[in-house]
């Protein structure tokens, strides 16, 4: 190696061993930074409303977490409607995955378009569309219930709006990564459509299935903007939040976004790993038998 | 099939299924796809599409909610809209402008490090840039003034030990608006970035070596340009969000820092829905043209396999 090729050796080591993992780290910290404040604060032991002074470590927000008792409303209505929204969302999301990742049919390049613009507008702007909608529409009804008064369906409807179309761009992601020859075989062994889809199509998007029901979920719970504006009466635990920022958030608020946080990366990690496991125990299997039929071959 | 020779597989499954059976088949694939897609569909059409078609026919109506609002061509709600809340657009422009230069500055060279030395981390590297997103946005802005409070946790200490002036405050500027709005969107900018640069064959990285360019032509040359896309629909997923934030502006921001979302909600506080319609559809139409204009050169696949990653 001449001179100069080592010295260019030793500067790119420079860079990529030194340089840009401490400035990775420096983001990720500065990323991380308002998560490590809430999840310290969850614990400060801060006479009425959380301020931004520290007073002493205590466990009593963890003990009283459902003091406050709209905040628990609130939190208990964000679940339901996360619940609920991420179910709708990734069934009708996935099939559409699925078509847009399997199929070239009509209509496929103005559906992309349409999804793509779901995404990139501004969520303002979604929102007062379907507030003005739903004012339009407030006044139809099935019998006694009226689907489109502003509260709790409005921001059903409003969250798997948004959600429908991530979780169909992360199916067709997964799909798109595919061959169809597996169905094909099924299909040629005179298997049922509704059999095809449950024994051989539905397993192998399953991963991109959960990634999307994982991100619906997220975008639902976390949701302010849209649901701000779509929501009437009712309050979630961000709107809650919100409305209590000014005069200062209740600790419990801290502790909860911790409490979430937690599961939320949890469910993640195991929603990442387990296809992997399930892969490298398939693998074995296969290695297993393989040999058990070289075996029987000799 | 000629005599004597072994029939394929193909021609067997052929001969032995029922015509019936094969032209259901082909008819149930031509029809699959629409049957898949049409509740999704539905969805989108009557829940993102006609509401943005009725924000514009509201944006031309007249009248208040208590006497009701009419359709009356009312195009003077774009003008004064556009002439008496000139200031906020601008400054959500500007906002918007210097944001999404920061977060690509900011998260490029993160997103180079991932993609060409990752290594067999790589989705561990990416998924903490993710993090943020299981923190509710509204929560971590409100860390946010704890972090930044005038005697808080940073400039506390700073000013006890006389580094800082006691008057001195970031929260309620410009440089914490823009500082809030830049950190929520760091990782919508980042993953497009990743997804293009990823995409990079890194031997065409190494054939620029081996024509003896160095690191910065090598950069410039290959990867940059290659890297485009992935800027293009960074900008475009970090630019057009920014301009419709308010949170920012609201919970970091004083009213000399409000942008048009602020504008937007106090309409919608006051129920002046036509002018709230008008101010909307005016940040839709920018997006409309950026995002066709976009689509039509880089097609979609970049925006929404970077929002696919996350």
């Amino acid at each position: 190696m001449s001179k100069g090729a080592a010295r260019e050796h030793r500067g790119t080591t420079r860079w990529t061993r030194h340089i840009l993992p401490t400035y990775y780290t420096l983001v990720i910290m500065y990323l991380c930074s308002p998560i490590a404040v809430m999840i310290l604060f969850g614990f400060n032991d801060v006479p009425g409303r959380v301020n931004a002074k520290w007073y002493g470590f205590t466990l009593k927000w963890y003990r009283d977490l459902f003091a406050v008792r709209g905040l628990t409303q609130a939190l208990i209505t964000s679940l339901e409607l996360a619940v609920l929204a991420t179910l709708i969302a990734t069934v009708i999301g996935s099939f559409m995955g699925l078509a847009l990742g399997r199929y070239t049919f009509w209509g496929v390049g103005i559906m992309g378009f349409i999804i793509f613009l779901a995404i990139s507008s501004p969520e303002i702007v979604d929102g007062v569309a379907q507030l003005v909608w739903f004012v339009k529409l407030s006044s139809i009804h099935i019998g006694p219930l009226k689907p489109f008064a502003l509260g709790f369906p409005t921001i059903l409807w409003a969250h798997i709006m948004f959600s429908v179309s991530f979780v169909a761009i992360t199916v067709r992601a997964r799909v798109a990564g595919l061959d169809s020859s597996l169905e094909e075989a099924a299909q040629d062994l005179f298997a049922t459509p509704v059999q095809t889809f449950m024994k051989v199509t539905l397993p192998t998007i399953m991963p991109g299935v959960m990634a999307g029901a994982l991100l619906a979920f997220a975008l639902s719970i976390d949701d302010f903007v849209i649901t701000n504006l779509v929501s009437g009466q009712t309050s979630t635990f961000p709107l809650w939040v919100y409305a209590s920022a000014k005069a200062g958030i209740p600790p419990q608020v801290n502790v909860m976004g911790s409490l979430l946080f937690f599961a939320g990366v949890s469910a993640a990690v195991v929603s990442a790993t387990l296809p992997k496991i399930a892969q490298v125990r398939g693998e074995k299997r296969l290695d297993r038998e393989r040999r058990e039929r070289a075996a029987a071959a000799a | 099939m000629a005599e004597g020779s072994v029939p394929s597989l193909d021609e067997i499954v052929k001969v032995n299924t029922p015509l019936l059976e094969r032209r259901k088949r082909r008819l149930g694939k031509r029809v699959a796809p629409f049957g898949l897609v049409a509740p999704g569909a539905f969805w989108l059409a009557f829940f993102f599409l006609i509401p943005i078609g009725y924000m514009f026919v509201v944006s031309l109506n007249s009248g208040f909610v208590t006497t009701g609002f009419k359709f009356t061509w009312e195009w003077s709600n774009y003008t004064t809209g556009l002439t008496t809340y000139k200031t906020q657009y601008l400054r959500s422009l500007e906002y918007a402008s210097i944001v999404t230069f920061l977060a690509l500055v900011i998260t490029y060279p993160v997103a180079y490090w991932i993609a060409f030395y990752g290594g067999k981390r790589k989705s561990t590297y990416l998924f903490l840039i993710l993090l943020p997103f299981f923190v509710s946005f509204i929560i971590r802005t409100i860390e946010w003034t704890f972090i930044l409070a005038d005697n808080g946790i940073v400039l506390g200490p700073l000013k006890s030990l006389g580094l800082l002036p006691s008057n001195f405050h970031i929260l309620a500027t410009p440089y914490a608006v823009i500082g809030g709005i830049t950190y929520n969107f760091l990782p919508f900018t980042a993953l497009p970035l990743y997804v293009a640069l990823e995409r990079i064959d890194a031997s065409l990285i190494e054939a620029g070596k081996d024509l003896y360019a160095n690191k910065v032509t090598t950069f410039l040359k290959v990867v940059w340009p290659l890297s485009l896309p992935g800027v293009f629909a960074a900008f475009l997923l970090t630019f057009i969000p920014a301009m419709g934030d308010f949170i920012n502006a609201e919970l970091l921001g004083s009213p000399g820092t409000h942008m048009i979302g602020n504008i937007i909600m106090a309409q919608f506080g006051n129920t002046y829905y036509p002018l709230m319609s008008a101010l909307s559809f005016v940040l839709m139409a920018a997006l409309l043209v950026l995002a066709t204009v976009y689509a039509r050169v880089l097609g979609t696949e970049d925006v929404t396999a970077g929002a696919a990653a996350g």
